[in-house]
């Protein structure tokens, strides 16, 4: 068997479980809130090293997103990643998901021949896991989603199990084939400290494609390549009066079971 | 492309600062100032009296869709059950196509389903395609993929909705891509421009920190997965409707996929989509201990325990349990928050919630701005008290001005 190859979708988020809120405006305070690697794409990483541990291959990283994101790429390349791709221009900002995929697809285009792609499940600032299907659709690749296990790979085919609301599933692909992985799949490894440093000199075996390497015109990719768009967004606010209910907790007990009952919500028998 | 502000013109007006979904705009001095993210959406534009927003990109024509019409709904089944979710889809479905005076429709793949029809009918459903053989029984992306494109691009709907389950987010990214269209994720509200005639479909971004209202004016159909129990479910009595039967197979070698197995855990039913009382817990609570006790006033209340993420990473309860932007979304008649500090994540998984009560302890805590009734108080003296005067009734004495 050939070195199988291996392509992983990194992308770097903003911590959203540190974002605040301006408590006056109501509006997102953006600044100061720390970008760090998508965690569930940590695990598709783990996944993918995992694999070139145990059969041997090659691991390309890709991730779209600011000049900055290439710290994702490289955290990726010190968890144990051969090589990093990524794709940032001005003229990919705003993208939807459509225009994402495109994009991303596109890329994998030039990267050629590959056996797997691993991503995480979701993004944790958009968390629409669309990304991986859509990529899995453009390049005409089997999919599997949620993915909890890998427990085969073989020339032709991968065993996974995929997590279910209310299951398990294990299902057989055919090759080339792409996962969405889930946090429960594996615990990530630490970027290994050497490999961290050699992946941010210059020499890091890491590289940068604008819209125009990938053949795309400004239209194609971004905000004006996408089908969908925010017409606004909004602090989600509440239209309920919040009624104080005082006294000592006897009191307010009291008072509470009294207007839960006198809106019918408890049958007065219990 | 990009935006830009001809300063010379601009008069301080703020009026593209609240347009502005990114906020990418600030004031400069007197001026508006346009900031690194902005992503040259455009929504400052149109808003500017005075002219000074300035783009160099060419206006986009949008496509006649007149012909796309009728709203979808995907039903989902597992196991040959319906999923409440796509009941849910239907009610909200049936409101959408009222305010366009389109018919709805219902679409249902598998096999030895044919008697979920009638109650997709009941539902809201004018119309039912039902497509049935064997290589739809179980779920697979591509064969479930194959028959819908084929049928979205047949009967041309304006609309098409999926509920956000792991099926429905497996399929229509997949679907969505197929045939050309946009698609919004896990909304929680959707409604009808009424000027454009589009669908606005709302969701929770950042991680629940904001929602955002998106529309899709460049492709037919619209489609949106939907959370499952935010929307209501409505029984349409003598509602009639007609079941079209279609016949696509699927070749196994065009899937590529095989189902090896498929269990399902049965596990004691925790649903909490369908609880009409919901007592939950948060940080507050302090360890399991607190949750026995919660658990003790769910019962007497008939209703179900529920907590926050703080309470399913501590251990004191299971994730299935989970209500909020990474858990569950729920919509009970009264939903009883305790030791709950609100924090938006939370707040995205309650809101729909008819009544809300809250305990906390901290009387600046968020969660009272979403409650109907608050207590300032300790939940260790508070939900003792309630459970106590309900098992004894002595509520009634303890309320001088009378409950009811």
């Amino acid at each position: 068997m050939k070195q199988m190859q291996i392509i992983v979708l990194v992308k770097q988020v903003p911590d959203t479980t540190e974002v605040r809120l301006d408590p006056k405006t109501g509006n997102l305070i953006r600044e100061g809130v720390k970008s760090i690697v998508n965690p569930d794409d940590r695990n598709a990483v783990e996944a993918a090293v995992s694999l070139k541990e145990k059969y041997g291959a090659k691991i390309t990283v890709l991730s779209m997103g600011p000049p900055q994101a290439i710290d994702a790429v490289s955290e990726a390349l010190g968890m144990g990643a051969d090589k990093g791709i990524l794709l940032s221009d001005r003229a990919f900002a705003g993208a939807d998901t459509w225009a994402t995929s495109g994009t991303l697809g596109k890329a994998i285009k030039k990267l050629g021949d590959f056996d797997l792609i691993i991503a995480g499940r979701q993004a944790i600032d958009g968390d629409t896991a669309q990304i991986g299907p859509q990529v899995a659709e453009y390049l005409d690749v089997t999919q599997a989603t949620y993915v909890c296990g890998i427990d085969e790979v073989r020339p032709d085919a991968i065993v996974v199990k995929r997590r279910l609301e209310d299951g398990i599933e294990r299902l057989e692909l055919r090759l080339p084939a792409l996962l969405t992985v889930v946090g429960e799949l594996n615990r990530p490894r630490y970027p290994f400290v050497g490999r961290l440093l050699d992946a941010c000199r210059e020499k890091a075996p890491i590289e940068v494609w604008n819209a125009a390497d990938l053949g795309f015109k400004t239209a194609d990719v971004g905000l004006e390549g996408s089908l969908t768009h925010v017409v606004r967004t909004f602090s989600p606010k509440s239209k309920r009066q919040s009624e104080m209910l005082e006294g000592s907790a006897r009191d307010a007990a009291a008072s509470l079971i009294g207007k839960i009952l006198n809106k019918k919500l408890l049958r007065e028998t219990v | 492309m990009s935006v830009w502000i001809e300063t010379d013109l601009c008069n301080g007006c703020k009026r593209c600062i609240k347009a502005c979904p990114y906020d990418a705009i600030e004031m400069r001095g007197e001026k508006a100032f346009i900031l690194e993210r902005c992503t040259s959406c455009g929504s400052c534009i149109s808003v500017c009296k005075q002219e000074a927003v300035k783009t160099d990109a060419v206006p986009r024509t949008i496509p006649d869709f007149s012909d796309w019409k009728g709203i979808w709904v995907f039903a989902e089944q597992r196991d040959g059950e319906l999923l409440r979710v796509s009941l849910e889809l239907l009610g909200k479905a049936k409101e959408l196509g009222g305010e366009l005076e389109q018919g709805v429709s219902a679409v249902i793949l598998g096999k030895g389903i044919e008697r979920l029809c009638d109650t997709l009918i009941r539902f809201g459903a004018d119309t039912v395609h039902l497509v049935e053989n064997e290589s739809l029984r179980l779920y697979r992306t591509a064969a479930y993929t194959k028959v819908l494109a084929r049928l979205v691009q047949q009967f041309r709907p304006s609309v098409l909705l999926m509920g956000a389950t792991h099926l429905g987010r497996d399929l229509a990214p997949r679907l969505s891509r197929r045939i050309g269209v946009g698609l919004t994720a896990d909304c929680t509200e959707l409604s009808i421009d009424k000027t454009e005639k589009i669908l606005l479909q709302t969701r929770p971004a950042f991680g629940g920190n904001v929602m955002a209202t998106i529309a899709n004016r460049y492709s037919r159909p619209q489609m949106a997965t939907v959370r499952p129990g935010v929307m209501k479910t409505s029984e349409i009595p003598g509602q009639a409707g007609e079941v079209v039967c279609h016949d696509f197979k699927v070749e196994e070698k065009e899937i590529g996929t095989k189902v090896l197995e498929l269990v399902r855990e049965k596990k004691k039913k925790t649903d909490l989509s369908e609880s009409n009382i919901i007592v939950a817990g948060g940080r507050g609570v302090g360890d399991r201990k607190g949750f026995v006790l919660l658990e003790e006033l769910a019962e007497l209340m008939g209703g179900e325990l529920a907590g926050t993420r703080v309470a399913v990473e501590e251990g004191w309860i299971s994730q299935d349990r989970q209500v909020g932007q990474t858990g569950h979304s729920v919509r009970p008649e009264l939903y009883v928050a305790c030791g709950i500090s609100g924090a938006i994540q939370h707040r995205a998984g309650m809101m729909n919630s008819r009544y809300v009560a809250a305990i906390n302890k901290d009387p600046r805590a968020p969660i009272f701005q979403v409650a109907d009734w608050g207590i300032v108080g300790d939940l260790h003296e508070v939900v003792p008290e309630i459970i106590k005067q309900l098992k004894t009734g002595s509520w009634n004495k303890q309320q001088r001005g009378g409950g009811d």
